[in-house]
């Protein structure tokens, strides 16, 4: 486990370190002036080249990379050029809701994905299995944007049920983890039927039956871990994509986190910011591979062993 | 004045039914007709799209800031409830030379910053000086630079600022360069408002975060992108102000979102105007009745034309596009909450004629001028807005109505620093002025021409988009700022404007109109609104 | 040569390409590509297969519905999509809904936009960018990931490792947000979105093949054909990629619909194409501070993008079953 632990994690930093030097490079050719943007729209002309000076935006590019590395390590990300503070504040500020979001998010994925599923699976076949199909491949088709402001107008604003948008209670979380998750519902629940069906048809289940075990039994002790083993992986590939779905619910409630900041912050070209927004969504990816990889490892035992 | 994020174009001044109850203009200092007197206490909520930059009064320059950074601080002399100068951290007006070069100003005794320390002139010194000074970059510098000895401050030949002095430990003069009639104005504005040097150097660069002043209010809490909010003042100078105990200013909450909020009760007051798609909506609703006031501001947007562009270096292009632009489609666009423009100053900026006339709407008037160009076969060029709603969409109507004439034009959207920064450089060839530009900084003429049409403004990185340098005209208009004669100072800049239209600088498309949107327990004294600052927060109160 | 039963294949194949055959996107409504390879006549068994199923069949019909909408709309547009009427706005400016039930005033079947223009219209020459988009990015991304996944499984050693290791550091990028910064260096146009969104998605098919070379790799008829003298380039080309194409038509028509889902949501979020070009995350984007007054101006142009990125999807899924029916996941 250990082993495995500080494998994924060595394996991550060349991943991080070219994701930090690919990013740095993009924003270096963004066609607008850092100093300009930093000094702000009513500089004097003097202003400009002074900045440009302090920020080191005249140093050769390796230069500026190394100064940027340097600072990152001792935790200063920039200051943002927009908000004048500094971005890790602004990042720490926002992270929680973020957070929130995507364990919201997840938590309507897997609650209502995985269960209609295997409800699914198990009555291959039947109405009920293409009816859940059928909305399965209507909810991945649907654009998430879109959902939530449907959402927004059904149940905020016809029937107000739920606060439209902004934060503060529990409820207001409701919509935006809907519109992050249904559609992951919908893939999740076509996963599950399908590792379920690969399980379901395995000799070990027809043993459990003819061993008179009551059905329902069977499904949760012996097909539902095993079918989970691969929604776990697939779950981890998931991640990029998820992230960028978090972005777009953000920006449809003016949800106060890290998606809507990054948006702002390509909008603005505001340097700094994108630099701390990316390299911080990006970690975030590496490390939830990690841990879906670790949780993997603790499923399946072969893979601790290295035998996978 | 430019807007760094104005939300909706659409800005009207009238006067709030409150003071149609009472007939007519409100004067200065009675309590509006019929309305009761304030009651102190109360915590308000006002919600704004765009987040606060900054609270420091050298630095900040949008809508959203100003009126919160009035909250924390003063300037020597203030405006009533109108457009007349008051003295405020001054004791009364200050005295002027015969020659109109020298003010001394009288300080008011007794004002303490919310440190606890005294106000006294060297903290005027201090103020100007710092707002001058480079390492600050401040866009008000530009209102400073008359003051005798500022511009070699500025280019470091002196270590300080020889027209400021401070006389004694209560009086302050400024020596300038030349008669200026504006000098007061520059004094009430925002840019002029006292900080305590000790505070500024203890808070460097955070000092936008954590504003020490002498204003009404003090910062309690600033919750980044959410919240900031205000307590009142218990040593304000002023007695009896600030009405409200607390004022909260929340931000990121889109417009129709705080609309909502607003109906619910869950705050009582917008920031931005009211969104165009509710706008049919809450005006038909008699629930909505007294709710909305209706500040006409002394604005006017523009399509920024700039002159040394080609083709728009050729006037009868330039005069081309000002025939083939719909105005009245935009102001239909903006819900009729804004009013066609046909020249450089708005209605209510004195100095406007309302006997010139303009270009009218008349596309093939448009197209023989751009034959007579050359420009039978139209040609391409590209116009720049900002993404915020409702700006795009005008944005697509400038392109059909150039379409119509042959003219394929490409809108760039883009965030609003960004427009800012390439139209202040030059970098396109026009800029539609929508949610940034340009509103009056102070009531007088000069205010529109020198910081967005004259010589000196004519920088990289100024906000003269046109390019525009007429050396005649400079000429003039600092003549005219010497003029003492109001009157005939207001009828001779007449000529000059309309020297600007015949040159065809801009297309000036709208006046806009700022409506606010409030509960019906929110008042002001006399309206919430003000034609200098946007929102008066210390005369605000709310009725239980 | 007989098939290997797939559930065999599974177990034996390493981790590494159980990850890599899984794709990863939510819009891509497939579960599990192919892992088999493809003996002649597999083709036509296909066919016959597909043929026979109905639901691929009404997926295959939606798709040459809306690629047909997408040829023909100027015929079928009552207006000009850019042009913005008088009467398109009421008089305070806001957006006409539907004049279908109207006998007598303009002809707006779906309503207005905030600028006045007719909605149908724009949702029908709508059709043209998206689609445009999502084949054309898709073939871009479809290219290079076979060439990048092949690559790399095939030769191994170091090519191998840099260019996995390099397609794992993209793969970490958040897809949206590295689509959205590439869009603002480079200025939007329709051209520039194409390629962006071919760059973020070649990584998902790269791995995909990469995972089917190297199972690939070791088959016998690749031995053998190796020690009859061919050489590696020619092995890969004449040998192995042919059995990868079932894999690249099923990523080719399930990969429209997520790039569709991609230029709908750059639109959507305004780095898109640009006005008065109509492209459906656009048409929302506009129209999302009207969704209480003027709903339609939301619901149908998401409704337009559901249907289409749900008629590739569906036709999508039908074509990986024919092609692998030994695959579970299909009654």
């Amino acid at each position: 486990m250990f082993t495995l632990l500080t494998r994924r994690l060595l394996q991550a930093i060349p991943v991080l370190f070219g994701i930090s030097v690919i990013t740095f490079l993009l924003i270096y050719y963004l066609p607008a002036d850092p100093a300009r943007m930093y000094a702000g729209p009513s500089a004097t002309v003097a202003t400009v080249p002074r900045i440009r000076h302090e920020l080191g935006l005249d140093l050769p590019l390796w230069e500026q990379y190394g100064r940027y590395m340097q600072r990152v390590f001792s935790g200063d990300l920039g200051f943002s050029y927009r908000k004048q503070i500094p971005v890790t504040s602004l990042l720490l500020s926002r992270i929680p809701y973020t957070l929130a979001l995507i364990c919201g998010g997840i938590f309507v994925e897997l609650l209502i994905g995985l269960p209609v599923g295997l409800a699914s699976a198990v009555a291959r076949g039947q109405w009920m299995d293409r009816l859940g199909m059928f909305i399965a491949l209507v909810g991945v088709s649907a654009p998430p944007f879109w959902l939530g402001l449907l959402l927004l107008y059904w149940l905020g604003y016809l029937i107000p049920i739920f606060p439209l948008g902004g934060t503060g209670s529990l409820r207001h979380l409701i919509l935006p983890s809907l519109t992050a998750g249904l559609g992951g519902a919908a893939w999740y629940a076509r996963m599950m039927r399908s590792s379920t069906l690969d399980i379901l048809s395995a000799d070990y289940i027809r043993t459990a039956h003819a061993k008179g075990l009551r059905n329902i039994l069977v499904i949760l002790r012996h097909v539902l871990p095993n079918a989970l083993n691969p929604i776990i992986t697939m779950a981890g590939l998931d991640i990029p994509w998820f992230i960028g779905g978090v972005v777009l619910v953000e920006r449809v409630f003016d949800w106060p986190g890290v998606g809507r900041l990054a948006v702002e912050a390509i909008e603005t070209v505001d340097v700094p910011l994108i630099l701390g927004t990316v390299i911080f969504t990006a970690i975030i990816v590496v490390i939830s591979g990690i841990v879906i990889d670790l949780a993997q490892g603790f499923a399946d035992p072969r893979i601790r062993q290295g035998k996978l | 004045m430019n807007k760094k994020a104005l939300l909706n174009l659409s800005i009207v001044i009238l006067v709030t039914l409150l003071a149609a109850c009472g007939g007519g203009a409100v004067a200065p200092t009675e309590s509006a007709g019929g309305s009761t007197t304030p009651q102190k206490g109360g915590a308000m909520i006002i919600a704004y799209k765009d987040d606060l930059a900054t609270l420091d009064p050298a630095i900040g320059y949008d809508w959203t800031n100003w009126p919160a950074i009035k909250m924390v601080f003063d300037g020597l002399l203030d405006y009533d409830s109108g457009t007349t100068i008051t003295p405020r951290l001054a004791e009364t007006l200050p005295t002027v030379s015969a020659d109109g070069t020298v003010y001394t100003f009288k300080l008011r005794k007794g004002v303490k910053f919310s440190n606890g320390r005294e106000f006294n002139a060297d903290d005027v010194v201090y103020t100007i000086t710092r707002v001058l000074d480079p390492k600050t970059g401040s866009p008000g510098a530009g209102f400073f630079v008359g003051i005798k000895g500022a511009q070699d401050f500025i280019d470091g030949k002196a270590t300080s600022v020889e027209g400021i002095k401070a006389l004694d430990a209560n009086t302050v003069e400024f020596t300038l360069n030349s008669p200026d009639v504006t000098f007061l104005n520059k004094m009430a504005i925002n840019f002029s408002f006292i900080v305590p040097k000790e505070e500024v150097e203890k808070a460097g660069e955070n000092f936008g975060h954590a504003p020490v002043g002498t204003g009404p209010f003090t910062l309690k809490e600033w919750k980044s992108g959410e919240s900031l909010t205000f307590e009142r003042n218990p040593n304000y100078f002023y007695e009896g102000l600030p009405y409200l105990d607390s004022i909260t200013i929340q931000v990121g909450v889109a417009p129709d979102v705080a609309l909502l909020r607003l109906e619910k009760g869950e705050i009582q007051m917008m920031g931005d105007p009211p969104p165009g798609a509710d706008w049919a909506r809450i005006t038909s609703d008699s629930a909505w009745a007294n709710r909305i006031e209706k500040q006409p501001t002394v604005n006017t947007t523009y399509i920024a034309i700039n002159t040394t562009a080609p083709p728009f270096d050729n006037l009868k292009v330039r005069q081309a596009f000002n025939y083939a632009i719909d105005k009245q489609r935009i102001v239909q666009l903006l819900n009729g909450r804004a009013t066609v423009a046909n020249q450089i100053l708005p209605p209510l900026m004195p100095g406007y004629d309302p006997a010139y006339t303009g270009y009218g709407y008349d596309p093939e008037k448009a197209k023989a001028l751009l034959k007579e160009a050359g420009f039978e076969n139209g040609f391409e060029t590209s116009i720049e807005c900002i993404s915020v709603d409702p700006q795009p969409k005008l944005c697509e109507s400038f392109q059909q109505d150039l379409a119509k004439v042959g003219i394929k034009l490409t809108i760039n959207n883009l965030a609003a620093p960004n427009v800012i920064d390439d139209a202040g450089n030059g970098k396109t060839p026009l800029v539609w002025s929508g949610g940034l530009a340009w509103t009056q900084d102070y009531p007088d003429p000069d205010d529109f021409y020198a910081p967005i049409l004259g010589c000196d403004s004519n920088i990289p990185g100024g906000w003269n988009w046109s390019r525009y340098c007429n050396k005649d005209l400079h000429a003039k208009s600092i003549e005219l700022l010497s003029m003492t004669d109001r009157n005939a100072r207001l009828e001779a800049y007449k000529p000059l404007f309309k020297a600007l239209m015949d040159d065809a600088v801009w297309v000036p498309v709208i006046n806009g109109e700022y409506d606010v949107a409030h509960s019906a327990n929110l008042h002001g004294q006399p309206t919430l609104s003000h034609p200098e600052h946007l929102f008066i927060y210390e005369t605000m109160w709310m009725s239980q | 040569m007989a098939l290997c039963s797939p559930k065999t294949n599974m177990k034996i194949n390493s981790r590494r390409n159980l990850i890599a055959e899984l794709p990863a996107d939510k819009a891509n409504a497939s579960l599990n590509v192919l892992s088999a390879p493809v003996e002649s006549g597999a083709f036509a068994m296909a066919w016959r297969r597909l043929r026979h199923d109905r639901t691929a069949m009404f997926g295959g019909a939606f798709v040459i519905l809306i690629v047909l909408v997408a040829i023909l709309a100027p015929v079928l547009s009552p207006h000009d999509p850019t042009e913005q009427f008088r009467d398109g706005l009421t008089l305070d400016g806001q957006p006409v809904p539907s004049t279908l039930f109207m006998k007598t005033g303009p002809n707006f079947p779906l309503g207005t936009d905030a600028n006045g223009r007719d909605l149908l219209s724009r949702i029908l020459y709508g059709a043209r960018i998206s689609l445009l988009v999502g084949v054309l990015a898709n073939l871009l991304a479809v290219t290079i990931g076979t060439f990048v996944g092949s690559i790399a499984a095939y030769f191994g050693g170091w090519l191998e490792t840099i260019l996995m290791r390099f397609t794992d550091m993209m793969m970490a990028f958040p897809t949206l947000l590295l689509a959205m910064t590439l869009v603002a260096i480079l200025k939007p146009s329709v051209w520039i979105i194409i390629l962006v969104i071919g760059a973020v998605y070649w990584t998902w098919i790269a791995r995909v093949i990469y995972g089917q070379v190297l199972a690939l790799r070791d088959r016998d008829f690749v031995i053998a054909t190796r020690a009859l003298g061919a050489g590696r380039l020619f092995t890969l080309f004449h040998h192995i990629l042919p059995q990868l194409f079932p894999t690249i038509i099923v990523w080719g028509t399930l990969g429209i619909a997520t790039n569709v889902m991609l230029e709908a949501s750059l639109s959507y979020l305004g780095i898109g194409v640009q006005p008065p070009t109509p492209s459906w995350g656009g048409m929302i984007q506009q129209g999302q501070s009207f969704y209480r007054a003027a709903p339609w101006l939301v619901i149908f142009p998401g409704l337009a993008i559901m249907l289409t990125v749900f008629a590739f999807n569906l036709f999508g899924d039908g074509l990986r079953d024919a092609l692998d029916p030994t695959q579970s996941g299909r009654s």
